[in-house]
């Protein structure tokens, strides 16, 4: 490992890390917009120049790879006036519209011109102006404010694999643009807002919202996915104003889907605000005492009751609505709405079992009915990341897709996937050559009739092509919604004799089942219902509260802390941000208060008691942040698949819950993208 | 300035090269090795930009970006970052003035006042009949036969207003003007004749 002094202090650093990075270890602090720890090396912003003994000229030390005896200075006489250089320079063409920025307050360019900038300017000259771009919906454009950093473009082209941005012209006519003026077609795109160090790149919904420091920042875990990603929700009194990615190495590295950050302009339209029950057809406002005896009475009238779970429901509100299920004696329960059929067997049957760090080691990739770019952005930079480095076969058995990264497009005929568990396609072999070989299954096999046969195709092609070696599990199930693997966990499955989702709604339809219990549950066919009295507990006012005969309101994400198991089946805790709207209460708390109107009061009577519970109940939910190792064991079924093609599991990337379906802005991402792109089969043939 | 993208420019619907310059372009590609074809962005680029009348329009750098594997933003980059790449039309002849500190000593601004004058354009202008396009450029390594212009792939050198503008006006009608010097010197010779490498052994060359 190669010595170098630093500001005196020797010290010895990994080989291949560069100066800045070891002046960060020993904590001295190198000012630097271009350079990213994520992104490749640019060395053109020049603020981390440092003084190097015997070298003729300042370097920049973000592109210097350490090497043994170096002597560097970053607190010399010279580094300080460098530092005002290089400062000025880039304030020359810079407008002095802080108070007008969004950045303000957040700002790199703001902060280290305080710390490391002149205190007045001398440059007289007109400053440059630049016309802003378009970039689609979602990134604000102010390109005079743009320092050229390069970082947007760098993140765009490298992590998320669209090349679409670029850096245009020259010298001081060098502008950032898609040159064609069309919107980002990444999923990703947000990242660029939070990786510009200054105003240039904003995010256009939150535009002149709010100043950081009205904020407030509550740390939680995102659910438009089952990826789990760590967010920030800054919230202004009971507002929730931005939705920013926190730092997960485990889980989302610092990136964010463009759903998850900007679909919370969903949480405050079409909120079910207060208790409904139907009376004479009409859903009418109630009271909550109101509506739960209205709940009692349906409940009274009929025979059979049965409870499906939604995507979006923390582990917490489905074990309150299991132990209730199970106080009335029901086994008719289900947590997969989508038909996906998964659950039944071992727990390694429903994770992802290499998790989503272990992609990294991982040397041939299999993709089964999944397309991870839309059913978890942030995983696919993930494995994009992977096949940056080389020597990583990947193949598909999927509808064709843009994934990012070259994959061998084998169709989405299910016979390939059968071929391959036989051993006689040729990705068999190219999976057996492998040291860690991994597959990901995902709901466009899963969620069909013959989703387990499929399921164990997969289970039979992890066993078969060396999947299951030491210390490394390469079979994975990509969910998509984030209550999934919580809700397994916890075993919302059809108990002894009971129905899935597809029987439940058979049972409506055809009366055996008199009250179907949806807890936010929004993806099933409602007209399959049939004359079963509904009840609907959830946050917003979408398919399943137009069915419903009583309403009850529940809690979003952000206003519930709630624990979510994510599809590596990692424990993780969502915290409450904000209240609930109007006399919308936590989702646990309204089935506790059911469970005694209903005569069976669930055990518990605070969230800690509550978890306390679960935990005894289900162990590894307790150990948060952690992966409970799960035991290889049978799943899935035997048997012919059914012929069918294998299809896309999510359509619409924008659109996928009731809150990005209630989000204006999702709604012109939908437009912006989808619109453009039926257009495009039109005109473009 | 290639950059100008202040006045939109009217766009051809497409852009394919001709079966030719096809062969060309594979020609040069092969030139580099396997897997860094994009290499040849810049001899292709000019291929594109000759066979359309001098000037690149998107559907053709979009066919570069087509004809190499690569995404049509890197192409873009390219194309706006080289001066020589026209991304809006031009005359048929493209006069490039050359105003550097050679140049400028040697009497540029006469050259291109003469240019002005001749054309009845100013720099940036097209005349009227799609003739020419008056350009100011930066040096383009002809100082010693300073002051100098370039009409498309010609150096016209050792200018006055008066040459420039018989250069212009032959150009104009028809006419090949003489390449290079306008003085009568050869290439970049002494103006005043020979002055060294008189002798070759000690006897008079």
């Amino acid at each position: 490992m190669p010595k170098l002094t630093i500001d005196g202090n020797e010290v010895e650093v990994e080989a291949g890390l560069t100066v800045l990075q070891a002046c960060e270890q020993i904590g001295i602090e190198i000012p630097r917009f271009c350079f990213h720890e994520r992104l490749s090396i640019a060395g053109n912003c020049r603020m981390c120049l440092v003084e190097m003994e015997r070298a003729p000229k300042p370097v920049a030390s973000c592109a210097m790879p350490v090497a043994d005896g170096m002597v560097i200075h970053t607190d010399s006489e010279a580094v300080r006036k460098m530092r005002k250089g290089v400062m000025e320079f880039l304030l020359i063409n810079h407008p002095l519209d802080c108070p007008i920025c969004d950045q303000g307050g957040e700002c790199d360019l703001q902060d280290q011109a305080m710390g490391y900038g002149m205190d007045r300017g001398r440059y007289l000259e007109n400053k440059r102006a630049v016309k802003d771009k378009y970039m689609g919906p979602l990134v604000r454009t102010i390109m005079t404010r743009c320092i050229h950093c390069t970082r947007c473009v760098r993140f765009i082209t490298d992590v998320a694999g669209v090349p679409e941005l670029g850096a245009t012209g020259r010298g001081e006519h060098m502008e950032i643009t898609t040159y064609v003026e069309k919107a980002l077609s990444s999923e990703l795109s947000g990242n660029i807002i939070d990786l510009c160090p200054v105003g240039a790149l904003t995010s256009a919904p939150y535009a002149f919202n709010a100043r950081p420091w009205e904020l407030q920042k509550t740390e939680s875990v995102d659910v438009m996915d089952a990826v789990g990603c760590n967010i920030r929700v800054d919230a202004r009194g009971t507002e929730v104003m931005r939705v920013l990615p926190r730092l997960n190495e485990d889980v989302n590295e610092e990136w964010l889907g463009d759903k998850s950050r900007f679909s919370i302009d969903g949480l405050k339209r079409q909120r079910l605000d207060r208790p409904y029950v139907r009376r004479d057809g009409r859903l009418t406002p109630s009271t909550w005492a109101e509506a739960l005896q209205a709940v009692k009475a349906g409940l009274a009238e009929r025979s059979g009751v049965a409870a499906i779970v939604g995507d979006q429901a923390e582990a917490e509100s489905v074990f309150a609505l299991k132990g209730l299920m199970d106080a009335l004696g029901s086994p008719h329960r289900d947590c997969r709405q989508d038909g996906a059929q998964v659950g039944h067997g071992s727990r390694a049957g429903y994770l992802f079992n290499s998790t989503i760090a272990g992609i990294e080691t991982a040397d041939a990739l299999l993709l089964v009915g999944t397309n991870p770019r839309v059913e978890a952005p942030v995983l696919n930079a993930r494995i994009r990341k992977r096949a940056l480095r080389g020597r990583f076969p990947v193949a598909a058995v999927a509808p064709a897709a843009n994934r990012t990264y070259r994959c061998e497009e084998l169709g989405a005929d299910t016979g390939t996937l059968k071929a391959i568990a036989e051993g006689h396609h040729p990705f068999a072999q190219v999976l057996r050559d492998a040291a860690r070989p991994m597959l990901i299954i995902g709901n466009g096999a899963l969620a069909r009739p013959d989703g387990a046969v499929l399921l164990g195709l997969a289970r039979r092609i992890a066993e078969g092509t060396g999947m299951l070696v030491d210390g490394w599990n390469g079979f994975n199930v990509l969910h998509t919604a984030a209550s999934r693997v919580g809700a397994l966990d916890l075993g919302f499955l059809p108990g002894e004799g009971g129905r899935d989702t597809a029987g439940i709604l058979d049972g409506a339809a055809s009366g055996e089942i008199g009250t179907v219990f949806l807890l936010a549950a929004d993806e099933i066919d409602m007209g399959r219902l049939g004359g079963a009295f509904v009840v609907y507990q959830g946050h917003h006012g979408d398919a399943g509260a137009a069915r419903a005969d009583v309403i009850l309101p529940g809690a979003a994400y952000t206003e519930k802390d709630g624990t979510y198991v994510n599809t590596e089946g990692r424990v993780q805790l969502a915290r409450r941000a904000i209240f609930p709207p109007g006399e919308a209460r936590e989702d646990w708390r309204i089935l506790r208060a059911l469970s005694e109107y209903l005569g069976h009061k669930l055990p518990y009577n605070d969230l800690d008691g509550l978890r306390a519970a679960m935990v005894a109940a289900v162990p590894h939910l307790g150990r948060v942040d952690a992966v409970a190792h799960a035991d290889w064991g049978g799943f899935g079924a035997d048997g012919e698949p059914d012929g069918a093609p294998l299809a896309d599991a999510i359509e619409n990337y924008y659109m996928t819950d009731p809150i990005s379906r209630a989000s204006v802005t999702m709604a012109q991402c939908t437009e912006a993208f989808l619109g453009a792109a039926e257009g495009k089969t039109g005109t473009d043939g | 300035m290639s950059t100008d993208t202040d006045t939109p420019v009217a766009q051809p619907d497409s852009f394919v090269f001709t079966d030719e310059n096809r062969q060309l372009a594979d020609t040069i590609i092969a030139r580099y090795p396997e897997g860094r074809q994009a290499s040849a962005v810049l001899p292709l680029l000019d291929l594109a930009q000759r066979q359309h009348d001098g000037w690149l329009p998107r559907v053709a750098m979009d066919h570069v970006a087509d004809v190499l594997g690569m995404a049509p933003i890197r192409v873009y980059e390219v194309a706006t970052f080289y001066t020589m790449f026209n991304l809006r039309p031009v005359g048929k002849h493209h006069v490039q003035v050359c105003t550097n500190l050679p140049c400028w000593l040697r009497g540029s601004d006469k050259v291109m006042h003469a240019c002005k004058k001749t054309l009845g354009i100013e720099v940036g202008e097209t005349t009227a009949d799609g003739q020419f396009t008056l350009s100011e450029v930066e040096c383009l390594g002809a100082c010693v036969n300073a002051p100098m212009i370039q009409v498309n792939d010609d150096y016209y050198e050792d200018l006055d207003a008066d040459s420039t503008a018989k250069v212009l006006t032959d150009l104009r009608e028809g006419r090949q003007p003489k390449k290079g010097s306008q003085t009568g010197r050869t290439s970049s010779e002494p103006a005043g004749g020979l002055t060294s490498l008189m002798t070759v052994g000690g006897e008079d060359a």
